[in-house]
């Protein structure tokens, strides 16, 4: 099938340093693409590039034409002088119908905040409202940056199901950018591994069997592996998964 | 009936809040206090360039404040540490420009009309000026709200909606230039800033929506306007001053609950 977007040898310099160097890749419709590295490897770079935010020293990202971008960032300083409702949030910057987007609010599982103030949100309702943003443009492709930092173990475990099944309902593409290695393997058709370059690329078990990996996140990756399995056998979340986490960083 | 310069001063003072409310709003939620203080310090060197060249002083104030707004825009492009940058532009371009109508050869000039404002300086043709400037400047925001807004929560999540937030950040500078120009008359480039930024503080409380912050800080600069103007005409204050003063008092009673509020302490 034809490539949603294509990267092709993009290069970025941020304040004189080489973020990102021949970096290439491909989203194609419907897949989960996770993009995973250390702190500083440039992921968030990759994802700002790819929206427009940051323009690249070389390379090229090739779109297909019309292509519909449903972006959810790290996070979102709003300043405590702005008032916001959830549903005014929502209606940025395209406006949508009060009965679209109370449908999508209790989609994402946070049903009838629109009145709510966007500050007031805890950290997962907040992750959950701009998910619930991004989908209303009826994305192509989703793309989200570390969507799951706020959030604590079950919460994440929940978010990527809740992704998992968005993906499985509106056919969308998702491309996006994650600390949270177990689970994120879990629910990723295919991984790349990123440090300035792409380090290595695959399905979830290639690339943990790959040694650029290993050198990357280090021996701990065998109960990683246990735990990628562990995934595909069981939905539900044990106590143990934390630590092993710990263990794998 | 446009003779009596009270009247004039009144609706020049309408215009300017129907113009300032709602860009304040930006200003505040956008942290731009700092780039008001230098747009509107540069309206000083605008007019002096303005008496040099015996142009109109709206036309020179307007080209030096858009100037100096277009300046800071690409500083704060340039990423962060731009204090000490707009500090000294601040304070340069009023500084240079008291010191530019000193060298004037033959003009006796108050300089504290244009500090403070003058409501005794607001002529008949000014007033045309003054509203179209400010009905420019309040369908400008309102027609770009959406994106404007946008680039304002986030400019990734601008960038990404395909919208370019250097446009909006743009617009926003032509915009603060244009209340510059129309509102030194009547309040004075040392005041401008807090004519923006006062009456939306003042809305914050009341609002839980952009567009009725935006309307409570119009509504309250309006407000601001007449006891100013009121004061100047009953007990012969500086209409520019008092203005803000009023503004002040209003933003005072619109934080009472909350000042109330965290006296009686937290939990309460």
């Amino acid at each position: 099938m034809k490539a949603l977007l294509r990267i092709e040898g993009l290069t970025v310099i941020l304040g004189g340093r080489e973020v990102l160097r021949d970096v290439s890749f491909e989203i194609r419709p419907g897949e989960i693409v996770t993009v995973i590295g250390p702190n500083g490897s440039g992921k968030t770079t990759l994802l700002r590039a790819l929206i427009g935010a940051v323009r690249p020293k070389a390379g090229r990202i090739r779109r297909t034409p019309g292509l519909r971008i449903g972006y959810v960032p790290q996070r979102l300083q709003l300043d405590a002088t702005m008032p916001l409702t959830v549903a005014r949030f929502l209606s940025l910057p395209v406006r949508h119908g009060a009965r679209e987007i109370s449908a999508m609010l209790a989609r994402v599982g946070i049903p009838g905040l629109e009145a709510r103030q966007i500050a007031e949100l805890s950290g997962g309702q907040f992750q959950r409202a701009l998910l619930a943003r991004a989908l209303l443009a009826n994305p192509q492709l989703l793309i989200l940056d570390e969507p799951t930092q706020a959030l604590d173990q079950p919460g994440i475990a929940g978010f990527y199901r809740l992704i998992e099944d968005i993906r499985r309902e509106i056919g969308c593409a998702v491309l996006m950018v994650s600390h949270d290695l177990h689970v994120v393997m879990a629910s990723s058709d295919r991984v790349i591994c990123l440090n300035t370059h792409v380090c290595c690329e695959g399905t979830p078990a290639a690339v943990l069997e790959a040694p650029q990996y290993r050198a990357l996140f280090g021996d701990g990756t065998g109960g990683l592996m246990a735990l990628y399995r562990h995934h595909h056998d069981h939905s539900h979340e044990s106590a143990s998964e934390g630590e092993e986490k710990t263990d794998a960083r | 009936m446009l003779d009596d310069f009270m009247l004039r001063a009144l609706l020049a003072g309408i215009a300017v809040a129907l113009a300032a409310g709602p860009l304040g709003c930006f200003v505040l939620w956008r942290r731009m206090a700092y780039f008001g203080d230098a747009t509107a310090h540069a309206a000083i060197l605008g007019v002096a360039l303005a008496l040099w060249f015996s142009i109109s002083v709206l036309a020179g104030v307007l080209f030096t404040s858009l100037l100096m707004a277009l300046l800071v825009s690409a500083l704060i492009r340039k990423g962060h540490g731009i204090d000490a940058a707009l500090g000294v532009l601040s304070h340069a371009a009023l500084a240079i420009g008291v010191v530019a109508i000193s060298f004037l050869p033959g003009v006796r000039l108050d300089l504290q009309a244009f500090l403070f404002g003058d409501i005794l300086a607001i002529a008949p043709r000014d007033l045309a000026m003054i509203w179209a400037g400010a009905l420019l400047v309040t369908l400008l925001l309102a027609w770009r709200r959406q994106s404007l807004l946008t680039a304002t929560v986030s400019e990734d999540l601008a960038f990404a909606s395909g919208l370019d937030p250097r446009r909006e950040q743009l617009i926003l500078a032509l915009t603060l230039a244009l209340v510059v120009a129309i509102s030194l008359k009547l309040v004075g480039a040392l005041l401008i800033s807090a004519m923006l930024i006062i009456p939306a503080a003042a809305a914050r409380p009341l609002a839980r929506n952009p567009e009725s912050m935006a309307l409570a800080a119009l509504l309250i600069a309006l407000l601001a306007v007449a006891a100013g103007l009121g004061a100047a005409n009953w007990f012969d204050t500086p209409a520019g001053p008092g203005i803000v003063t009023a503004a002040t008092i209003l933003f005072a009673l619109t934080h009472l609950r909350a000042v109330l509020r965290s006296i009686r302490g937290p939990g309460s």
